[in-house]
This record gives C-alpha cells, sequence and structure tokens, in this order.
C-alpha cells in the first residue's frame, strides 16, 4: 500500500487498501463512532422540538474515559465553572462533528467496494475523495491516532521502548497499527496540501 | 449571548456591563484580553498542525510553521489573540481538529 496520493487533472485523493486494511480500518472507525456514544447525558423519550433546537445540555463534567478527555479536552486550566460551561455548550457539537468524520470514513470504504463481511482474500479497495471528504478523512485518522495513542499510553520520545517490546505483546500490534495510521496520515496531509 | 427581547425600547441603549475590577487600560483592550494556547503532544504529526494552523487561521506556511515548531520545541503556543467569544470559538475548532487547546487571559 502506497498511502494516499493526489490525481493532478481532478484534484481527487486516491488511495487502495487490500481488503484486510480497508476491514481493519472501518472497525476502527466504527469503533470510534460507538465510544463517541458513550458516556452521552440522557435525552428525553420525547424532545420538545423548540428545546431541541436551543439545545446545549451537554455534559459539565470531564469525560471519564481518558480517550474522550484527550478528544475533548479541558478548555480553562483553571477556572473549572468556565471550563464545564464550555464543554456543555461545545462537547456535543463536537461528539458529531467527529462521528460524521468517522462515519465518512466507512461510507467511503464501502462505496469502494468493502463488502459487510469480508470473505474474499485478494480484495482491493480503490478509494477516491473530493477534497471536501478528504479533509473529514484527515480529521478521523488524527482522531483515531489519539484514541490509540491514549489507550497504549504512547509519549515522547518512546520509540525505543515500542521497537524494544516483544512481538508477542499484544501492544505490538496495536503499535503497529498506530504507525500505519500515521503514515496514512502524513500521505493524507501531503496529498492535500500538494 | 442576545436573549428574546419583547418591548425593547430601541432608542434606549441597553447598559454595557463592565467588571469593576477591570483598569481602563484593560478595558480599553478587551478585544485582545484572551488567548488561544495549543500544547504539545507525542500524537500530532507536524505537517498535521502547520496544517491546521493554514486552514484554521488562514495563516501563511511559514507563519503556520513557526507556530507549529514553537508548539514543538517549547511545549506550547499563543495561537491567537482576541476576545473571549472569539477564543472559545478557536479553542473549539481546534478540538474539532483534535489538537490540545486551552484559553487563558494574555
Amino acid at each position: 500500500m502506497s498511502g494516499f496520493t493526489r490525481h493532478r487533472k481532478s484534484g481527487q485523493v486516491l488511495a487502495n487498501f487490500t481488503g484486510f486494511e480497508a476491514d481493519l480500518l472501518r472497525s476502527l472507525a466504527s469503533q470510534l463512532v460507538e465510544l463517541l456514544r458513550d458516556e452521552q447525558p440522557e435525552t428525553p423519550a420525547e424532545p420538545d422540538p423548540l428545546a431541541a433546537l436551543f439545545n446545549f445540555s451537554g455534559p459539565v463534567d470531564e469525560p471519564l474515559d481518558p480517550v474522550l478527555l484527550r478528544l475533548f479536552p479541558t478548555a480553562y486550566a483553571e477556572d473549572p465553572e468556565a471550563a464545564g460551561e464550555f464543554r456543555r455548550y461545545t462537547e456535543p457539537a463536537l461528539r458529531e462533528g467527529k462521528e460524521h468524520c468517522a462515519r465518512a470514513v466507512v461510507e467511503a470504504l464501502e462505496d469502494g467496494g468493502l463488502p459487510p463481511e469480508l470473505e474474499e482474500d485478494d480484495l482491493m479497495i480503490d478509494v477516491e475523495l473530493a477534497p471536501d471528504d478528504a479533509a473529514l478523512w484527515l480529521r478521523a485518522l488524527n482522531d483515531l491516532r489519539l484514541a490509540l495513542a491514549t489507550r497504549l499510553e504512547i509519549e515522547e520520545g518512546d520509540e525505543d521502548f515500542w521497537e524494544a517490546l516483544d512481538e508477542e505483546d499484544p501492544r505490538t500490534h496495536a503499535h503497529d497499527i498506530y504507525e500505519w495510521l500515521g503514515y496514512l496520515q502524513e500521505t493524507l496531509v501531503a496529498a492535500i496540501t500538494a | 449571548m442576545v436573549g428574546l427581547c419583547h418591548d425593547c425600547d430601541v432608542s434606549a441603549p441597553s447598559p454595557v456591563e463592565v467588571d469593576p475590577d477591570l483598569s481602563v487600560e484593560e478595558f480599553l483592550r478587551a478585544d485582545k484580553a484572551w488567548v488561544t494556547v495549543v500544547w504539545n503532544d507525542p500524537v500530532n504529526l507536524m505537517s498535521y498542525v502547520t496544517y491546521v494552523f493554514r486552514t484554521h487561521f488562514g495563516y501563511s506556511k511559514s507563519k503556520a510553521e513557526k507556530l507549529m515548531m514553537e508548539v514543538h520545541e517549547e511545549g506550547r503556543s499563543a495561537v491567537s489573540t482576541g476576545g473571549r467569544e472569539e477564543m472559545e470559538r478557536d479553542v473549539q475548532a481546534m478540538h474539532e481538529y483534535g489538537l490540545w487547546a486551552t484559553m487563558e487571559r494574555a
């Protein structure tokens, strides 16, 4: 796999994935969607349409899950009250935006021919993205890397640790995926800004 | 936030809320009283951070790269300055892109 490239004439951003890679990306993006729907404040069964329109009833407290806390950082480090207000107004929209990006990834892979259940071994998935969709993919890839890095507890300058980690360690596989997503994102930034 | 008003007297100017603790200088520069700070983290790619600064703020490539290097080398960079609501919008936008951003008084 060679990452993303930009088609000079059309401006479309192109990539092709093996069926295995596409299935993995879809699975990661779907897990992110699930996570984004966790810890949501309860909505009433029959919401008042007017109230729904002005719905700023987001959470005030920091999310418990460290991945969600990294995706929705605390905006005021030294003012818990202002931080809570900011979270209440922004977190619902941020969650929706991130879910939208992750779903764009799943849709493009399925439009490219990824079946609901991957069965063939030699399937190739061609993805062709208009500039707007490429920007959604870029944000989704970044969110996926943030999520994985938080779970793996990746830190600045810890490359040697990951290099030396036993191949049998389950984190090795997850770290390989993290590196692969980084490669995808790097080529996508280059394709978009070329 | 603008509230709904049923019987507004259009000719009467609405009172401006002034923080009594604010000095004259602080009041005059209230439109530049806050900054958006982006913090370094081990995940975000340098190329991506530069892309975000160019895309969201419309900064030139060289300005975006300078701010990105500041984040990378000094751990943080004040990337925009303005009024409180304006900075809240910038912080929210940074969170949309997945950058770790906070706001504070300038």
